[in-house]
Formats: C-alpha cells, structure tokens, sequence
C-alpha cells in the first residue's frame, strides 16, 4: 500500500461513522481520491468498495481526478449570481483556458463551481486555495490570473 | 436612527479570538459555571421562559427542544449535543461571523445545553469550506480542554463533556437537522422519516440535540442575565436579538445584530446606507433561497418570525439580498430554482423529478413557449405537489419563492 495512505489511516480506527472523515484525510493528504485510495478504503473499513464510491460521489467536496496548484472555487450562491457571477465565470474559464469541473493539463489549474460560501457582503467572489477573492470584476480576474496568461 | 444591539456579537472586535483569556476576561465561562451549579431542570425552564426561538430558520422553541431531548429517556447511557455550523443557506453567514469572531461564546453555549439535557459528548458539524472557523473552533476547544472547561467534572460539578469538530463534504442538505445525522454516522445525506425526531432518536440511536450556532451562542447570555432580561428585548412572538445578513445591490453590505422587530427599511436604508447607485428599491429575497420574494410593502414591516409569517413572508437564517430596480426576478428565480436542483438529493420522487419540471417550465417561459401568468400558475401547482409529498425541506422549500412571487410580483415576473 502506498506510503501516504497507510499514515493517513494509521489515525484511525476502521469504524463506519469514520469514513467521511477519513475521505477527507486521504483527499487532504493525496491531493484527490484515486482509484487505489478507495479500493484500501474499503478494506480498512470493511465495507463493500460500491458503498465508499456511493458516499463519496454523493458529497461535492470529493474529486477523483488531481486538483491543480491553484484550484479556484467560484461561488454560485444567489447573492454572486445577482452581482454578476455569469460573467466572472466566463472571464476566469478565459484567462486559465479551462472549463468548470476542469484541472489544467500542468496541473497548474483547476475550476469548480460551489454553493454558496457565506461571504455574500463580498459578492461576485471567489476561493483561491484558502483565500476568499472579494467583489470580482472582469479586470480584477484578469490581474488575478494575469501570470497564467503569458505561461499558456 | 435605530442601533445595533449585540449580544451574540458582544465581543466582535473587542477580544482576540484566539486568546482563551481574553474572552474569560469579558466575562466568559461565567454563564456555564453558573448553569453547573443549578440543576439541569433549573436551566430547561429558564430556556422555556426566555422564549428564544432557534436561529437556523425554523424558529422553534430553544427552551422546548432541550426540554424534549431532556426528557427523552431518564437512563440513557448516552446523549448527543450537536452545534448546527452547517451554514449554507444563500445570503447567510452570520454564523461565519459569530465562529471567527468569538468561538468561545459558541462552545460557551453548547457546553450549557450539553448539562442542561445530560450529553456528555458534543459535536460541532461545521462547513468544510469555512477554513477559519474551522481553524478558530479547534484552537478554542483545544483552550478549553487545557483549562478544564471542557473535561471531566467541570468547575467542580458532576458533569463530564467532550467536544469534537465534524466537517461537512460539501452538501446544503445536511444542514437539515435529520440529514446531518445519516452525514455524521458516515452514510450519504439522505434525509430520514420523521418521527422520530432527533430528541428521540438521532445520532446512533441515541437522543440527541441539534441548535444552530447563533442559537448556542444567544444561551450564556440568557442564563447569565435571566428570561426576563432577554424577553424585554424584541418583540413579543420573536424576543431577543438577530443577526441580519445583508447582500445585494446596498451601499453597506454587511452583517448587522438588531432587537427582532427592526424593519427591512431600517436595516436597508440606515444600517445598510441605502440602495447603491441611488436607485430604487424593487425587492428583496428574505431568509435565502429557501426564502420569499417580498416588495415594498414589508419595507415597513417589523420583523419577527409570526409578523413576517403574516404576510406571506419568511424571516429564515436572517438572510437579506435586496435587489435594486432593474433587476430581472426571471433570473434570480431561475438561479435559486437550479441551486435547489443541484442540491436535490434524488431520495424521493417529488423531488427528484419535480426539481427538473420546474426548470422546464422556466425554460418554456424563457422561449416564449408559454405566458408569464400561465407559467407562474404552473410553478405553483407543480411546487405545491413538492411541498405536500417531499420528504425534506428541501423539497418543500421551491413554493416559497413560488408564491411571494405570485403574492408580490405577478405581473413583473
């Protein structure tokens, strides 16, 4: 088993109510949930690997595929979507080439859409990694990603 | 010009809310270790006569809810407390506010309702993507563990806590209370049947009580200054303060702690500084997009959780997105309608298929296929069946918008 993944699990015990939270472990530490992370899951856990794939496809936060270095969430929340959101959306797939749900072929990149991230005072915004981009405008997306541009 | 009360958000600003001293220095930990020197059934009553009603939308009872989980079952080995930090209603996030700000108060109170009912473990089930409050709750519970505040026989008393942080995965529908629980225990968040509910049966089994952040947060202060102090503020069906969340084309968007019975005008143009841009207000959603469309007739309005009720309106997480003139209602509507769509779990049919039926129906209208009344009447017939048949609130919640939108808007739609 790889390396990483048995320290990931070394932190618990094998129960059931665990799973979500050692999904989260895993994706934490591995970047994404490989096909081989699940599989070991499901032993650890003693339960069929149909089960962790149901709980783990049902929650957005989880991904299958690699998150790029800078993984930007846009906010789709009610708030965002009246200042704008639509447009932002288009601005930023333009300036990194890459389309919502996608992860740039560097890994440099990747776009998703969530729900509402309660910093609606704040709207258009955006998650770049931890950091909260407020009160987006086209220019602003622009000057954000500006270095991805010449890099493309 | 009326000012802003602050009870949940009494330290905001003033203490560091990572410092542990600061906030005991403010008075912390006094209400808890006033409540362990009572009897539990001593703190129950006093939560019943304060009238609070719980801040996660539904406005129950507070006092009530810790009466039924109290009296669940004299002798269960185990019961649950659960912090509700789910926070993910659109244009909330005033339990964001209250978690980075002063998490202490927040732990303050669930260590409280944990004695008051017997829970000797609590839970905080937080949104995954709220980095820094998820950060600010660890270190304070951390702090509190080191003091002893949380542990074994507390301040010298009986009772025994422990507190863990729980982080959500990313679904609006295990904010509901019976859906947290399948998310805890590990399972996808279907929601459950109820009854039973939680007081009787809730995580693992085990009676179990749920309350929002802002709930929790409200307890130290009540049980610190007594029901009385807390029931001459606000109004009579709707006590106490609440937090207003404002967002939308406003010049101060922001957060704002008021007594209940403030109206929409007030916190609009004297907290909130008024439209942007100088332009007219159109409308506002209130209470997120589980919320209700309301025009210039509420502006006036005091709010409260029966005042609002009364005109077809509701007051929800608190949440308030005001929309300036021009503004096209079709394209909120049609916005909240796809979030209730993405966020619909597929358990039940009403749901399920009655999500997309909406947006057909949108779509239908957007081509010219069908009139604006025609389409509206349609909206309200299909959302009426989702709200009689759907399991969840979910489900229950698109004929919210549906109708204020009927109520207030329908030759504009």
């Amino acid at each position: 088993m790889n390396e990483k993944l048995k320290e990931t699990f070394s932190s618990f015990e094998g129960k059931e109510e665990e799973l979500i939270p050692l999904l989260q472990k895993v994706q934490e530490n591995l970047g994404f949930l490989s096909d081989e992370s699940m599989e070991e899951i499901s032993r650890f856990i003693r339960i069929p690997a149909s089960m962790v794939y149901g709980v783990a496809t049902f929650y957005t936060q989880f991904r299958f595929t690699p998150k790029g270095e800078r993984h930007i969430m846009l906010c789709r929340g009610t708030a965002c979507h009246v200042k704008g959101a639509t447009r932002i959306q288009e601005e930023v797939e333009n300036q990194i080439g890459i389309k919502v749900g996608e992860t740039s072929e560097d890994l440099k990149y990747s776009l998703e859409n969530v729900a509402c991230i309660g910093a609606c005072s704040l709207a258009p915004c955006a998650m770049v990694n931890d950091t909260v981009e407020a009160n987006l405008t086209p220019k602003k997306v622009e000057k954000i990603f500006s270095i991805s541009k010449d890099k493309k | 010009m009326i000012q802003e009360k602050r009870i949940t958000l009494k330290n905001l600003g003033k203490i560091n809310p990572e410092s542990i001293d600061d906030y005991i220095n403010e008075g912390g930990y006094k209400a808890f270790e006033k409540a362990v020197g009572l009897h539990h059934i001593e703190i129950i009553d006093e939560m019943v006569k304060s009238s609070l009603r719980g801040r996660g939308g539904a406005g129950f009872s507070a006092g009530l809810k810790e009466k039924f989980t109290s009296e669940a079952c004299l002798r269960c080995e185990q019961k649950y407390l659960i912090c509700n930090a789910d926070e993910g209603e659109p244009g909330t996030f005033k339990d964001r506010i209250i978690m980075e700000n002063d998490p202490h108060l927040m732990l303050e109170g669930m260590l409280i309702a944990a004695y008051a009912i017997g829970a000797s473990k609590a839970y905080v089930y937080i949104r995954g993507e709220y980095y820094k409050s998820i950060d600010r709750i660890n270190k304070a519970i951390s702090a509190a563990k080191e003091k002893g505040i949380i542990g074994k026989n507390v301040f010298g008393s009986a009772f025994s806590v422990d507190v863990e942080i729980k982080l959500g995965a990313g679904s609006y529908l295990c904010g509901e209370e019976l859906t947290l629980l399948e998310s805890l225990e590990g399972k996808r968040g279907y929601p459950r049947i109820k009854p039973p509910f939680p007081a009787e049966k809730g995580l693992n089994g085990k009676p179990t009580l749920i309350n929002n952040v802002e709930t929790l947060a409200t307890i130290p202060a009540i049980i610190y200054n007594g029901p009385e102090w807390y029931t001459s503020l606000g109004t009579e069906d709707s006590p106490g303060t609440k937090i207003f969340t404002i967002s939308g084309d406003i010049n101060n968007p922001g957060y704002f702690e008021v007594e209940m019975g403030v109206t929409l005008r007030q916190l609009i143009y004297e907290l909130g500084g008024g439209i942007k841009d100088g332009k007219k207000f159109y409308a506002a959603i209130l209470g997120g997009a589980a919320g209700t469309f309301v025009n210039e007739s509420v502006l006036d309005t005091p709010m409260g959780f029966d005042t609002l009720k009364e005109k077809g309106a509701v007051l929800g997480s608190g949440a308030i997105m005001v929309m300036s003139e021009g503004r096209s209602l079709f394209d909120i509507t049609n916005s909240i309608l796809e979030f209730f769509k993405h966020e619909s779990c597929g358990k039940c049919v009403p749901c399920r298929i009655g999500m997309p039926q909406l947006l057909h129906i949108m779509e239908n209208l957007k081509n010219n296929k069908i009139g604006r009344v025609e389409a509206l009447d349609l909206l309200l017939y299909e959302s009426e069946f989702m709200a009689k048949s759907s399991l969840c609130p979910l489900g229950q919640s698109p004929i919210l918008p549906i109708k204020s939108l009927k109520q207030y808007f329908e030759n504009e739609f």
